[in-house]
């Protein structure tokens, strides 16, 4: 790359929508802790929580290396305003019921599944080797929640209707998941990230094949909110940030 | 100096706290010892990226190796290549059976989305096969969770990555 500044700035908004994207998902699943409909589901809940997190560490650490300004994975995880994380919308609604949670679960994972995959191969060391650590435990989510999804849509008539109710008002969110950001050019150019427009085609392949199997209907193409990597976010994340970062903002620096 | 060895034999005696019959290195958390004119460098491995156990482990080696007198030593945590349960050594896998929990079968997981995808899975108390899995994730990141049909009693299996 020419301009080895821009670059990192580049790397380093990307690996904030990444880390983003884990730390908050991983932080709504978080909320159901306890709230489980059975034990075992709460345990699964807070289990993909957990992964997403150290993941979000890995990537909000990576993050800071590159920025070279000493900021931390906590400092940036918790010291940092709304306006400026990165993540995608859809990550960020609120839980809802179980199927909207299991929805929102399942339309993240998918693309999470596939950009991870691509990453296996990416000329990035430190960004192949997260990929290679993570995709495993993604592997694990995607099934769980295709799982889950096939079980509600294909189950009752009423679970059924809280299914494609919950992908009737998630649909709108999907389109920021493919969003890229201009600098994002040099980063594929690089080989150092995939371009979404192919996750894209596996990511729609996929979620035809499992939400068919559940018997739900893909809402037709209408209005995407898009937003999230320039740190245009819905309102829920400004009070997700609020419960998450309490601690620190309370208490600067406290240890546990 | 310590020898590699002697090294290892240490790590022996550091146990997992999340499953405390198995040592680092039973785990195949520890990847790498080397010992040169600096002193001993220790590469470790997470199981999974969320493993609330890491640090503990890396501060159990720490206290280790300070009651053992080793003085010049650094650990270094790598990725790649992802620790897969494979590493598990066959001292340990029979260290979780006798300990109750249902050792990782060999290889990785199916990657199959839809679909039947259940493995066979013995009962570590009884050895019946007709168990039954009632969810992916168990009680720490690492397990699953499994009813034997047979003595009726739950059980954690140590599911492949």
């Amino acid at each position: 790359m020419s301009n080895s500044s821009a670059a990192n700035k580049a790397l380093f908004d990307y690996l904030l929508w990444l880390g983003d994207n884990s730390l908050v998902l991983g932080h709504r699943l978080s909320e159901w802790c306890g709230h489980g409909p059975v034990l075992e589901e709460d345990i699964a809940m807070t289990n993909i929580a957990l992964d997403l997190i150290g993941q979000a560490r890995l990537y909000l650490s990576l993050a800071g290396d590159i920025e070279g300004k000493g900021r931390s994975e906590d400092e940036l995880a918790y010291l940092r305003d709304v306006m400026f994380f990165k993540n995608t919308l859809l990550v960020e609604q609120v839980n809802g019921d179980f199927a909207s949670t299991m929805m929102r679960q399942f339309l993240f994972t998918v693309f999470n599944y596939h950009l991870q995959n691509a990453m296996l191969t990416s000329t990035n060391e430190q960004l192949r080797s997260i990929a290679e650590k993570a995709i495993k435990e993604t592997t694990y989510h995607l099934r769980h929640c295709s799982d889950w999804v096939i079980r509600l849509g294909d189950g009752t008539e009423e679970s059924h209707k809280r299914l494609q109710d919950a992908v009737d008002t998630l649909w709108m969110f999907t389109g920021d998941l493919f969003e890229t950001l201009d600098s994002d050019k040099e980063l594929i150019a690089a080989k150092i990230v995939p371009d979404l427009k192919g996750i894209r085609d596996k990511w729609i392949a996929t979620v035809k094949e499992v939400l068919s199997e559940a018997t739900i209907t893909i809402p037709e193409e209408s209005y995407m909110m898009k937003g999230g990597r320039k740190g245009i976010h819905t309102e829920h994340l400004g009070f997700l940030l609020a419960e998450l970062q309490f601690m620190q903002r309370a208490y600067p620096g406290a240890k546990w | 100096m310590e020898t590699r060895e002697q090294i290892l034999a240490y790590l022996e005696e550091v146990y997992d706290p999340e499953v405390p019959v198995l040592s680092v290195v039973d785990l195949g958390i520890v990847r790498k010892v080397e010992i040169d004119g600096v002193g001993t460098h220790i590469t470790i491995t997470p199981t999974y990226t969320g493993c609330p156990a890491m640090n503990d482990i890396e501060d159990d080696i720490r206290s280790k190796l300070k009651e053992k007198g080793v003085d010049h030593y650094d650990i270094k945590t790598i990725l790649s290549p992802a620790w897969t349960t494979d590493w598990i050594s066959e001292a340990g896998k029979k260290k979780l059976q006798d300990y109750g929990i249902a050792p990782p079968e060999k290889s990785s997981p199916d990657l199959s989305l839809i679909g039947n995808h259940k493995k066979t899975i013995k009962c570590p108390r009884c050895h019946s096969t007709d168990t039954e899995m009632k969810s992916f994730f168990g009680s720490t990141a690492c397990k699953s969770l499994y009813v034997c049909n047979n003595c009726k009693e739950p059980f954690d299996y140590f599911k492949c990555i």
